[in-house]
C-alpha cells in the first residue's frame, strides 16, 4: 500500500450504465543513485460491476434517482466507501450526454465523487477513453503501428485512431446497435433520425407501429457500416457522411495509413462471437454487428482482439484518465486537492516573451484570461525549456511571480504547469522571492491545451508527485 | 570530406606516380592532401559526432524507416548503422573515435580556474602533482598537503551547516557545463531554508573522498561535492553530487548519499540543484546520510 491508488469509473451511456474500481499500481523507476522517476507501472481492474440498462424517465432523461441507487448498490457490492477511493472519472455518454442529464447526475452522484473523482463528457473524450480502455491503444504503442478502435455503442459510434499509442485522429457517428428498436415479432418501437434518414434513402419504410424484416434491417445496417467505413477513408464519402457525423465532434482526418482495427462497445461482442438469436437485444445489435463482420473493415486489416468490449469506455475512465506528474516538483500541500483548474497555456513564442520578462506581456494575458473565465484560480501552462540556465530560470521566477502576485486575488495560489522538467527549480525560486507570501503549486512532465481543465490530487509516494487529471470538458 | 575532394588527391597522387617513375615519399602525399584538405571551406564540414547526423541511420535502403528511426531515437547506442563489408562504416568508426577522444579529453583536460572564481571560489590542489598523479594515486587525490589545510582554514567560513566543494575529478567537461547551473540553484535553496552555507571552493585533482578531508578542516555538518563523473562514449559531461553527514577520513562508502547523471541528457542542472536542496534538507533534518538515511 501507499504505492498504489484506487481508482472508480462510472459510465452512464445511451443503454447501459456499469461501474468499475481499478488500482494503479506506481513504483520509483530510477536507480537508487539517480534523482527519483516515479512511473505507472501496472492498472489493473479489480472489481466489475453487473452492466445495467440505463434508467430513463422518457426517451431521453435520466432517471437520476435510479442511477443513485445503481451506483450505491455496486459501492456497497465491491466493499469499499466513496473514502477509498483516490481518483476516477464518471463519463456520460453518446444520446445520453444531454445538458440536463449532466446536471442532474452531478447532483444525485456528489455524494461519490470523493475527494478526487471528476466528471467528464463528450464525444471526442469518450472516443479516446473507449480505445484506451479496449487495449487498442497499448496494442498501436507496443506494435508501433497505426490502430483504430471502433467502439459501437447503442446511439454512437466512436472513432479513434492511435499511431504508436499517440491520439491522431477522433470523431464520432451516429450509427449504433440502438438506432431501431422493435420488438420480437418485427413490430418497430423507436426509429432514429439516422435510421430513418437511411430507411428513407433506400424505401424501407420503417415507421413505429410497422412491421419490418430481416432484409430491411441489413439493408440499413449494411448502410450504417459504410458510412463508417466512408469516415475511416476506405470508400469515397456520400453526402449522406454529414448528417451522421455526430454534433459537436471533431472531424476525422487520418493521414496515415491504418494497420489494425479494434471493436469495443456493445456491438463489439456480436462481432467476435456468433450465435446471438436475431432480436435478443430487442434492437438491431446483432444484425449490425453481422454487417461489421462481412465490411472490408473487418476483413482488411489487422484484427485486435478487445481486452474489453462492452465495458471498454468504464474501464478507461476508471483506469487511463488519471495521470501523474513528474517527479522533481513544488508544492503547498495544504492547498490539494484542487478541482477544474483553468488552463492558460502559452505558445512557445509567448514563453519565449516570458523567458525575456516581458512582464507587460503576461499580465495583459493573464489579466484578459481572468476576464474570461468565472474561476479565481488558473494554471499558467508553459512548454518549458529542455535544458535552462539558472539565470533563465531567475528570470522566469521573477515575470512569473511578480505578474501572478499582482494579478490574482489575494490568498489565491501561483499555479504552473510546464512540459520540460523544471518545476522543482522553478518552483523553488518562485517561493523564495515570495517567501510564504503565496501558496504555489508547480508540476511538470504534463501536456496541457487551451482550454483544458484539471485536477490536481493529493501528493502520493511520499510526496514525490502528484496525481493529475487532464479534462478537455466540464458540466455544470 | 566529399567525393570531389579525395577524388582530386587521387588525381594528384597519380600524376606524381607518373611522373617519379612509381617513387612517391610520404612526406609529399602528406602535403597534396592538406593542399586539398586546406581549400574545403569550414560550412561544408559536417560534425559527425553530433546529436542530427547520429540520428541519420546509416543502413542503406531500410525496409522500415519508421520502425529504425523510432529505435534510434530511444537509444544513445550506435545501431542501424550499416557496414561495409565486415567491418563498420568509416563515418561510423571515426564517430567513436572522435567520442572516445573527447572522454579522454575530459579526463585529461583542466578546469577553467577562471570560471569557477567566477562563481565565487578560489581553488586549491590536492596531494597530486599532476594529472597523472591524480589517475595513478587516487591515495594522494584523497587529501591536502599542510599549506592547502592551513589556505582551506583561513579562507572557509567556519563550522558551516554545509560546506560545498567541486571537484575536477575524472571529467573537466561535466564540471564546466553544469557547475555554474548547479551551485547556485542548490546554494539558493538551502540558503532559503534557514541554513549557513560555507564558502565553497574548487579541489584540483579530486577524489570524491576528499570531501571527507575538508569536512574535518572546515568542521561541516552537510559536506557536498560535485564532481566529474568517469566519461563514457555517450556523453562526457556527466557530474555527481554526493553528500555525507559529518564525514570523516576513511568512513565507509555506504553512507554517502549520491545523486548521479547530472547532464543536458539527464537530469537538468537547474532541477538537480533544486533536488539536492531537499536532499540536504531531509540530511539536516535525520542526521544521517546514504543507506543511514532511510528513504
Amino acid at each position: 500500500m501507499g504505492n498504489d491508488i484506487l481508482s472508480v469509473g462510472i459510465d452512464i451511456g445511451t443503454s447501459t450504465t456499469q461501474v468499475i474500481f481499478s488500482r494503479i499500481v506506481m513504483e520509483n523507476m530510477a536507480s537508487f543513485f539517480a534523482v527519483p522517476h516515479i512511473s505507472i507501472i501496472d492498472k489493473e481492474v479489480i472489481y466489475k460491476s453487473d452492466i445495467y440498462m440505463t434508467p430513463l424517465v422518457n426517451s431521453y432523461l435520466i432517471d437520476g434517482d435510479k442511477v443513485r441507487d445503481i451506483v450505491a448498490g455496486e459501492f456497497q457490492k465491491a466493499g469499499f466507501t466513496p473514502q477509498d477511493t483516490q481518483t476516477g472519472a464518471v463519463i456520460i455518454t453518446g444520446e445520453s450526454a444531454r445538458k440536463e442529464n449532466s446536471a442532474l447526475v452531478l447532483e444525485k452522484l456528489s455524494d461519490f465523487a470523493g475527494d478526487f473523482v471528476v466528471s467528464t463528457a463528450g464525444p471526442d473524450l469518450e472516443s479516446v477513453i473507449a480505445g484506451k480502455g479496449s487495449g487498442a491503444q497499448s496494442y498501436s504503442e507496443e506494435n508501433a503501428c497505426v490502430a483504430v478502435n471502433l467502439d459501437i455503442g447503442g446511439g454512437t459510434t466512436n472513432i479513434v485512431v492511435f499511431d504508436e499509442g499517440k491520439v491522431i485522429a477522433k470523431g464520432c457517428a451516429d450509427v449504433g446497435g440502438r438506432l431501431l428498436k422493435l420488438e420480437k415479432d418485427y413490430t418497430v418501437t423507436y426509429v432514429s433520425p439516422t435510421a430513418q434518414m437511411i430507411s428513407d434513402k433506400h424505401g424501407l419504410s420503417l415507421a413505429v407501429g410497422q412491421k419490418t424484416d430481416d432484409k430491411a434491417i441489413t439493408i440499413l445496417c449494411d448502410e450504417m457500416v459504410g458510412l463508417v467505413e466512408q469516415m475511416l477513408g476506405i470508400y469515397d464519402k456520400s453526402d449522406m457522411l454529414n448528417s451522421v457525423v455526430t454534433n459537436g465532434s471533431t472531424e476525422l482526418v487520418i493521414n496515415k495509413p491504418i494497420r489494425a482495427v479494434c471493436f469495443s462497445g456493445g456491438v463489439a461482442d456480436c462481432i467476435y462471437k456468433t450465435g446471438f438469436p436475431k432480436l435478443q437485444f430487442g434492437d438491431i445489435g446483432v444484425f449490425l454487428g453481422n454487417s461489421f463482420k462481412k465490411s472490408r473493415l473487418y476483413g482488411d486489416f489487422k484484427l485486435i482482439n478487445a481486452k474489453e468490449t462492452i465495458r471498454a469506455t468504464v474501464v478507461g475512465a476508471g483506469t487511463y484518465t488519471t495521470s501523474i506528474s513528474g517527479s522533481t516538483i513544488t508544492y503547498s500541500e495544504n492547498i490539494l486537492p484542487l478541482k477544474n483548474v483553468p488552463v492558460l497555456k502559452l505558445t512557445l513564442d509567448e514563453q519565449t516573451k516570458v523567458f525575456n520578462g516581458d512582464k507587460e506581456f503576461l499580465r495583459e494575458k493573464v489579466k484578459w484570461f481572468n476576464s474570461q473565465n468565472d474561476s479565481t484560480k488558473l494554471i499558467l501552462g508553459l512548454p518549458g525549456s529542455k535544458n535552462p540556465t539558472y539565470t533563465e530560470i531567475g528570470i522566469l521566477a521573477d515575470t512569473i511571480g511578480l505578474v501572478m502576485d499582482e494579478v490574482l486575488e489575494k490568498n489565491e495560489p501561483i499555479l504552473i504547469v510546464t512540459e520540460c522538467d523544471i518545476a522543482k527549480a522553478l518552483g523553488q525560486a518562485i517561493r523564495r522571492r515570495f517567501l510564504n507570501k503565496r501558496s504555489i503549486i508547480s508540476i511538470d512532465s504534463i501536456s496541457v491545451d487551451d482550454g483544458d481543465f484539471v485536477d490536481l490530487g493529493k501528493p502520493l509516494m511520499d510526496g514525490l508527485v502528484i496525481p493529475v487529471v487532464v479534462k478537455t470538458l466540464i458540466f455544470g | 570530406m566529399d567525393n570531389n575532394a579525395i577524388e582530386s588527391i587521387v588525381q594528384a597522387v597519380l600524376a606524381q606516380l607518373a611522373s617519379n617513375g612509381g617513387n612517391v615519399s610520404a612526406d609529399s602525399v602528406k602535403q597534396t592532401v592538406s593542399s586539398v584538405a586546406d581549400n574545403i571551406p569550414d560550412s561544408q564540414l559536417v560534425d559527425i559526432t553530433s546529436k542530427e547526423v547520429k540520428s541519420k541511420p546509416l543502413i542503406e535502403e531500410p525496409c522500415d524507416i519508421d520502425g529504425l528511426n523510432r529505435m534510434i531515437s530511444k537509444t544513445t547506442a550506435r545501431i542501424g548503422v550499416g557496414k561495409a563489408g565486415p567491418r563498420l562504416k568509416t563515418q561510423t568508426m571515426l564517430a567513436l573515435r572522435a567520442d572516445h577522444a573527447a572522454a579522454r579529453d575530459s579526463v585529461f583536460a583542466d578546469v577553467d580556474e577562471k570560471k569557477m572564481q567566477d562563481l565565487g571560489m578560489f581553488c586549491v590542489k590536492t596531494c597530486c602533482k599532476d594529472r597523472n598523479e591524480h589517475l595513478t594515486r587516487p591515495d594522494l587525490g584523497r587529501k591536502f598537503d599542510a599549506e592547502t589545510v592551513s589556505e582551506i582554514k583561513s579562507k572557509c567560513t567556519p563550522n558551516p551547516d554545509i560546506q560545498f566543494v567541486v571537484s575536477d575529478g575524472l571529467s573537466s567537461k561535466a564540471i564546466e557545463a553544469n557547475v555554474k547551473d548547479v551551485l547556485p540553484a542548490v546554494m539558493d535553496g538551502v540558503k532559503s531554508m534557514g541554513y549557513s552555507v560555507g564558502t565553497p571552493f574548487f579541489v584540483k585533482f579530486g577524489r570524491v573522498a576528499s570531501m571527507d578531508h575538508v569536512c574535518e578542516i572546515v568542521g561541516s555538518k552537510v559536506t557536498c561535492i560535485l564532481i566529474g563523473e568517469r566519461p563514457g562514449l555517450g556523453t562526457a559531461e556527466s557530474m555527481s553530487a554526493y553528500l555525507t553527514y559529518e564525514s570523516k577520513v576513511g568512513m565507509p562508502e555506504a553512507n554517502r548519499t549520491v545523486v548521479s547523471n547530472i547532464h543536458s541528457g539527464g537530469i537538468t542542472a537547474v532541477e538537480a540543484g533544486a533536488y539536492l536542496a531537499e536532499v540536504i534538507d531531509l540530511i539536516m533534518k535525520n542526521k544521517a546520510s546514504g543507506v543511514n538515511l532511510k528513504k
